[in-house]
């Protein structure tokens, strides 16, 4: 305590992350994180604000054109509300999207640090693994696994998983193996640390910011993947909506409610495009911090 | 160089090994197996399943199972399609071409736009242009396939009427005309993400090469800006490329797969969920194996091509 009033007065920032002021700069990320907020603000905070549940039928009111009758986006072949059925199909569409990012940057992680740390014949044989893994057309495996299994939103989010952590695992891998020899990790080995220690407690967390960015883009990757599925109809499946199987129909009605096809496309687009956005900011947030020191 | 090129083709055959063992592992693991057809059809008894199982070696371990499996899929007999009985091989053969011709033309389109954008971002770094097409870029690889196909197919098909909606030809109409027609629309929709790659990775490479030395020894020695360009910049830019467009394999074939189904285009993606519609086994894995294989073998064409072009790769 006194030594700290003894110091000169330095001013203080109001945050003292350089990567965290850096990101908020960042006009793209900026953009991203807005997009994303409003869309989850939508999806979560929507479907009280809306005169209709997502699940009412009601057939005078079928393909209704959006803006008629109450309905905002316009009504499905049922006559259910398109506004209350993107809105609810959002809030599992998002909820894939972030369990996908937490097990495949988990897994990823788990993978890249034990490759890169032991290296050697370990590592050659889980980058292999790896190696393989991206040599799969990810859609063709993502089906041909959707096809076999129960596809509940907690079996399509581990199904993802497994065809997306493989660059999570080669960004931290690389990581990892420039660090390996430093001096804090040599520091670690002479106390005696265990290699579990050294490899969760000392190089992992040094490899956090590649490791935010590779989340930040899973996300939006399992946001697309979900939906690309579900729009083959091997995803989620109905009632339960999502954004990919909402889309699962509307070819047909094309010509005469195009809203259908345009409205849940745009949804994932502007999903998409804010995560992709908040992920170059988070590049660059971190890039620039390592430039400077 | 041979030396090299010899080590690759032996790292894509482990590495094909691998990719079979994990194909055959996933589609045989999973609940239900091959033979969950079966098993819901009525009237259909445990017994018999078991039988059934028996009779095609399926009550085996798993792993005396893939050695037999790896050693029909040597030889060529990729098993027999459960829908019409035809070899896997040839049922996957047929539908070959329509792919390649569709993932050929989509490449070419987007290395042609791709690299043009790439160069001129390079070349007027930090302009409205530059920025204009980082975001552009950026929105383009966050916009799902399908959901491009459809907006195209409504504008072009059906509220311009320009272009046909799906199929590959007319029936009855097999001039070139006819099929370019019905190309130009899937390819374009497949080409888009692919640009964006590429004009990201085309700008990075000619950043790089522009402040190389010999760049600016063939300014100073007074070459016009045009001649440095397309001499010297363009060319030792497109090298790293090649690498680019092996890589960038799986995800053009994840592309055509959904860019299929949404124009009705006869290739391997469609083939694959209507396979999966029939639960037709053997085909599935048939199809997830050449696609893989088709990867592999782009990855090390690329790598040979940048070898010859580049030697000093091989030495490295």
């Amino acid at each position: 305590m006194t030594a700290a009033t003894t110091t000169p007065p330095v001013r203080q920032p109001l945050i003292k992350s350089r990567a965290l002021r850096r990101f908020l700069s960042h006009k793209l990320a900026m953009i991203g994180l807005f997009m994303v907020l409003g869309l989850t603000f939508a999806c979560f905070v929507g479907p009280y604000l809306l005169p209709y549940d997502e699940l009412y039928i009601d057939l005078r009111a079928r393909f209704a054109p959006p803006g008629t009758g109450g309905h905002i986006f316009g009504t499905d072949p049922l006559g259910r509300d398109l506004a209350a059925r993107l809105f609810h199909a959002g809030q599992i569409s998002m909820a894939v999207g972030f369990a996908v990012m937490v097990i495949a940057t988990t897994v990823g992680s788990v993978v890249g640090v034990v490759s890169g740390y032991y290296g050697g014949k370990i590592s050659a044989v889980l980058m292999r693994v790896v190696d393989a893994f991206l040599s799969f057309p990810s859609v063709f495996l993502l089906l041909a696994l959707a096809a076999f299994i129960q596809p509940g939103p907690v079996m399509i989010a581990v199904i993802i998983s497994a065809t997306s952590w493989m660059e999570v695992a080669r960004i931290v891998e690389a990581e990892v193996k420039s660090l390996r020899n430093q001096d804090f990790v040599q520091a670690a080995h002479m106390l005696g640390l265990s290699g579990r220690w050294i490899m969760f407690r000392e190089l992992l967390p040094n490899a956090i910011g590649p490791i935010i960015v590779a989340a930040s883009l899973t996300v939006a990757r399992a946001i697309l993947l979900e939906a690309y599925i579900s729009f083959l109809g091997y995803g989620i499946q109905p009632p339960l909506p999502s954004w990919g199987n909402l889309l699962n129909g509307a070819q047909q009605y094309l010509g005469s409610a195009p809203w259908l096809a345009i409205v849940p496309g745009l949804a994932i687009t502007i999903a998409v495009t804010g995560f992709n956005f908040i992920g170059d900011g988070l590049r660059d947030a971190f890039d620039s911090r390592a430039q400077g020191q | 160089m041979l030396r090299y090129i010899l080590s690759r083709f032996g790292q894509s055959l482990l590495l094909l090994l691998i990719v079979s063992f994990i194909g055959f592992a996933v589609l045989n693991l999973a609940p239900g197996g091959p033979l969950s057809q079966f098993a819901l059809s009525p009237g259909m008894t445990q017994e018999q399943i078991d039988k059934i199982a028996a009779q095609m070696g399926l009550d085996r371990p798993l792993i005396v199972q893939y050695f037999d499996w790896l050693r029909h899929m040597l030889v060529g007999d990729w098993g027999t399609s459960y829908r019409d009985g035809q070899p896997v091989l040839h049922v996957i053969g047929s539908h070959l071409f329509a792919t390649l011709l569709l993932m050929g033309t989509a490449t070419s389109i987007s290395i042609t736009l791709g690299s043009t954008i790439g160069i001129f971002s390079a070349l007027r770094r930090r302009s409205v242009f530059d920025y204009a097409m980082t975001v552009a870029s950026m929105v383009a690889l966050s916009i799902p396939t399908f959901w491009f196909g459809l907006i195209a197919i409504y504008i072009f098909a059906l509220n311009l009427g320009w272009l046909p909606a799906g199929n590959m030809y007319t029936v009855g109409d097999g001039s070139v005309l006819n099929y370019l027609k019905h190309l130009i629309m899937p390819a374009c929709v497949l080409a888009l993400v692919d640009v964006a790659v590429w004009s990201r990775y085309m700008r990075t490479s000619t950043l790089n090469v522009i402040n190389q030395d010999f760049v600016r020894t063939a300014r100073a020695k007074g070459l016009t800006r045009r001649r440095v360009l397309f001499k010297h910049i363009v060319g030792n830019s497109l090298v790293p490329m090649i690498t680019l467009a092996g890589l960038q394999l799986p995800m053009v074939l994840g592309g055509a797969l959904v860019t299929e189904t949404v124009f009705t285009w006869p290739g391997m993606g469609r083939l694959f969920l209507d396979s999966l519609g029939y639960s037709d086994y053997p085909v599935v894995m048939g199809l997830l194996m050449a696609s893989a294989m088709l990867v592999l073998i782009g990855n090390l064409a690329a790598d040979i091509a940048v070898a010859l072009i580049d030697p000093r790769i091989a030495l490295e």
